[in-house]
């Protein structure tokens, strides 16, 4: 059963929804008893990073969160805040992923934010089993995390390259939301599900 | 790559899908809730619903044909119509709206554009405009075409972007309706002006057009309607019609 991590960032009717299409149980997390209860962690989040980190801090759940050992993942803003620091609000995160998450260089001759359906650069990985190399999912953002080849597991192209989706250990983030990205997102959401 | 978006338009009023010929003699054309699904079945990478009366009447969008919605669609979708304050922006996307689109709210009170932005995030707010051609001038217009206001386009929508609109979605009232193809000449000045991305709208009738706008505008996405809802353009059709011109799709 999954655990929505429940701070107040952003509507998550869209992804509790995909979740019951796909017959996953869920339930919701406002205290770090309630994280017993469930196998897999879902951090979501949209809107601006800085103001979402104060959201997660004012929650009392961060240090709970960095000691968990079951799978979770971070989505969107979600993913950013398992990263060290991001330009947007200048804000210290959580560091759980040592990468940096920073904003988009218009000079690059792209249009900001970055929406849309893109590509992706699929790296061997369970989050992403039977999902084609190259399978296009839908993004939504004006801010991303560095590419790193090590906490990698699959890139986009946006004028640069960088982290559609990175893990380190049990924690896991994907830049695009599953929950609007078709067929493939559901699959990825019901990967999830099953890691051990 | 980042691929060129297709957009089936719903106009709802009542509950019930709607395409008006230059927004008259409105035409019902189904369920929103089901088109939508096939819509997504089909390979459409965005919906927008549009509640065209709403303005009009000073009706809030209905709340529940957006959860219905968003629990039965995997794609994105945006809400417009009738949105003039943050509280009805908070209650569409509580819904499961993906981005709301403001009209006449905005040019009313730019200052909601901001507001929006600073709340829900730029992503989350497109800003549509309606333009006509007045004696050589791009004029905004309201109510659907119904009045013209004091704005010229270029510089309203300029002013949009640095407001914090994420996207322009910009219609062009001399073309829609007619399906003779989109404006091109403005889409393409509008999209070189601004660093947001922006939706093609009004005119299409046939792949050529959408051909067309890919291949000689900037624009990132295209929307229509009646082309879609009544079937004269299958979407996977028209898709890999778009990839033979090298044009990104998702298929």
């Amino acid at each position: 059963m999954i655990g929505i991590v429940n701070y107040g960032a952003g509507n998550i009717f869209s992804l509790t929804s995909a979740l019951s299409r796909l017959g996953i149980t869920y339930g919701m997390i406002n205290s770090e008893e309630e994280f017993d209860q469930y196998s897999h962690i879902i951090i979501p989040g949209v809107g601006h990073a800085g103001a979402a980190m104060d959201k997660l801090n004012k929650s009392g759940l961060v240090d709970k969160i960095r000691s968990l050992t079951k799978p979770v993942l971070g989505i969107c803003v979600g993913m950013q805040l398992l990263t060290d620091h991001s330009e947007e609000g200048d804000a210290t995160l959580t560091n759980i992923i040592p990468l940096q998450t920073k904003l988009f260089d218009k000079e690059l001759g792209i249009k900001i934010p970055h929406m849309g359906w893109n590509n992706v650069e699929i790296k061997n990985n369970l989050l992403f089993e039977g999902v084609e190399n190259q399978t296009q999912f839908y993004f939504v953002h004006s801010y991303f995390i560095e590419y790193n080849p090590i906490f990698g597991i699959a890139t986009a192209d946006y004028g640069l390259k960088y982290s559609a989706a990175v893990q380190k250990e049990n924690f896991y983030g994907v830049q695009f939301h599953p929950e609007k990205s078709g067929a493939a997102g559901e699959r990825l959401l019901l990967n999830f599900s099953n890691l051990k | 790559m980042l691929s060129k978006r297709i957009i089936p338009c719903l106009d709802v009023k009542d509950g019930r899908t709607v395409k008006g010929v230059n927004f008259v003699d409105l035409k019902d054309a189904g369920d929103p809730v089901e088109l939508a699904w096939q819509y997504a079945q089909q390979g459409a990478d965005e919906l927008v619903f549009l509640d065209i009366t709403a303005t009009y009447e000073r009706r809030k969008t209905m709340i529940e044909m957006v959860k219905s919605v968003a629990r039965q669609l995997n794609i994105p979708f945006t809400i417009g119509g009738g949105i003039t304050e943050i509280a009805d922006a908070e209650a569409l996307l509580n819904a499961g709206a993906d981005k709301i689109s403001i009209n006449s709210a905005a040019v009313k009170n730019p200052q909601l554009i901001a507001d929006l932005a600073e709340v829900f995030g730029r992503q989350f707010v497109v800003v549509a405009v309606d333009t006509k051609l007045v004696e050589g001038r791009n004029m905004v217009h309201l109510n659907g075409g119904r009045l013209i206001t004091e704005l010229e386009t270029e510089k309203w929508i300029k002013q949009a972007e640095d407001l914090g609109a994420g996207e322009i979605l910009l219609t062009s009232m001399d073309h829609d309706g007619t399906k003779q193809g989109f404006d091109c000449n403005l889409l393409q000045t509008i999209s070189q002006m601004i660093n947001i991305p922006v939706i093609a709208s009004g005119g299409a009738g046939a792949i050529d057009h959408f051909t067309e706008v890919f291949t000689t505008t900037g624009v990132d996405a295209a929307l229509a309607a009646s082309v879609f809802h009544f079937g004269e353009i299958p979407i996977p059709v028209l898709k890999n019609e778009l990839k033979k011109h090298n044009i990104p799709v998702r298929l």
